[in-house]
């Protein structure tokens, strides 16, 4: 008798058990839907903006990289607003285009092609002399670990169109 | 793993003192709905606490996606009310909670009013209870203007008006809630804003721990 008793559920166990299980079931109820509102913007799925006429001429691209500005239309959340993109943009020796982001792939600064003098022909970091190949890729031993980003292209009736910055083909 | 961080943390602080002075204290037979049913008027009290901590917590996570600008206040109520998963709800919790809260608010003072348990020793805290209530009016009134839309708009400008009736310092007192002489715009919305999830929550939690500290030295009102 007193042995099956040892096996049975305490008056104390149970008022436990009970009251630990509606208390989460009350504090579960009350924080899913603010847990999954706040938590809502890494569930949601990015969707890329499309290509955008960057209003330059395919003619008009040279092997010299020129930097080429201009804005897309950017839905953050309630706000709309115009917001201004940039690119490097050549014809690489086998006549391709190209398209590089300017942002640097070391903590995110602006390069600019041949941006030092000491180092022509290579696109220059500013904020920590991170310095890239033509070709877009990082020079060893300067800080960027990976080469520049590469914007998504389109040729459209001989005008260039740009999308989202994609990594490097050869990252 | 819990159990053994408890011990830690016992080992060296000392806790169980602590939650025995928040958690073992005697209820007693007269306020225990399962002696007597009618006991369970003592439960609003309780209640309103329940849903302060829902608008607490439910404001909190409002404010994530709210904006206290005119151009943008209203939008981004929109904006989490269709786009963002949960938001509605979180906000029908806050709108809702926000008349349930008064509404339970209400009964406690009935019951505390009616039973006499404001009497003598519990004056002080009738007094607190009082503050109370009119921090939770000011809490709605203010929480009311933000979404930013007509009604809202149209129900501040009238409590604006209400404020300028008060004698002597009425002008004043409206200025000082508007932020400007005449317009209810920009400054105002920003005002309402800061008091609404600043100043008068600052002013709930310091109240309802004087309230709650004078029920424990106190102790409940005994039977009718």
């Amino acid at each position: 008798m007193s042995e099956e008793k040892k096996q049975q559920v305490s008056r104390r166990q149970f008022l436990n058990y009970t009251l630990m299980g509606v208390g989460g079931f009350m504090a579960a109820g009350l924080l899913i839907s603010p847990v999954r509102m706040a938590i809502d913007p890494v569930l949601k799925s990015g969707e890329g903006g499309g290509l955008a006429n960057v209003g330059i001429a395919v003619d008009e691209i040279t092997n010299e990289p020129t930097r080429i500005d201009w804005s897309v239309d950017q839905v953050d959340g309630w706000y709309e607003s115009q917001v201004s993109r940039s690119a490097w943009v050549f014809k690489d020796e086998n006549d391709e285009i190209v398209a590089f982001s300017p942002v640097c792939k070391h903590l995110g600064c602006v390069v600019s092609w041949e941006g030092s003098e000491k180092y022509p022909n290579e696109f220059f970091c500013p904020c920590h002399d991170g310095r890239y190949y033509k070709n877009g890729v990082n020079v060893p031993g300067t800080p960027p670990l990976t080469p520049l980003d590469e914007y998504e292209m389109e040729i459209k009736d001989g005008m260039l169109f740009l999308g989202d910055p994609k990594p490097h083909r050869e990252a | 793993m819990l159990q053994k961080i408890y011990d830690w943390i016992d080992e060296r602080i000392d806790l169980q003192p602590i939650w025995r002075d928040i958690a073992d204290h005697e209820v007693p037979e007269h306020v225990n709905p399962a002696h007597h049913f009618s006991a369970f008027v003592y439960c609003f009290g309780g209640l309103t606490f329940f849903v302060v901590v829902i608008q607490i917590l439910s404001g909190m996570f409002l404010t994530m996606y709210y904006v206290p600008d005119i151009e943008n206040a209203w939008r981004s109520v929109y904006y989490l009310q269709t786009e963002v998963a949960h938001a509605q709800i979180v906000r029908g919790m806050h709108h809702w909670g926000a008349s349930v809260v008064i509404v339970m608010l209400l009964l406690h003072t009935l019951r505390v009013f009616f039973q006499g348990a404001y009497k003598k020793p519990r004056e002080l805290n009738w007094m607190v209870g009082v503050l109370l209530f009119f921090v939770m009016l000011g809490l709605g009134f203010t929480g009311y203007l933000l979404p930013w839309d007509n009604k809202a708009f149209f129900a501040t400008q009238v409590g604006l008006e209400m404020a300028q009736q008060v004698p002597f310092i009425g002008e004043q007192l409206k200025i000082l809630l508007a932020g400007d002489a005449s317009i209810v715009g920009a400054q105002t919305l920003t005002r309402f804003f800061a008091i609404h999830v600043f100043f008068l929550p600052a002013a709930l939690f310091a109240l309802l721990a004087v309230h709650f500290i004078l029920i424990r030295r106190q102790g409940i009102s005994g039977p009718l």
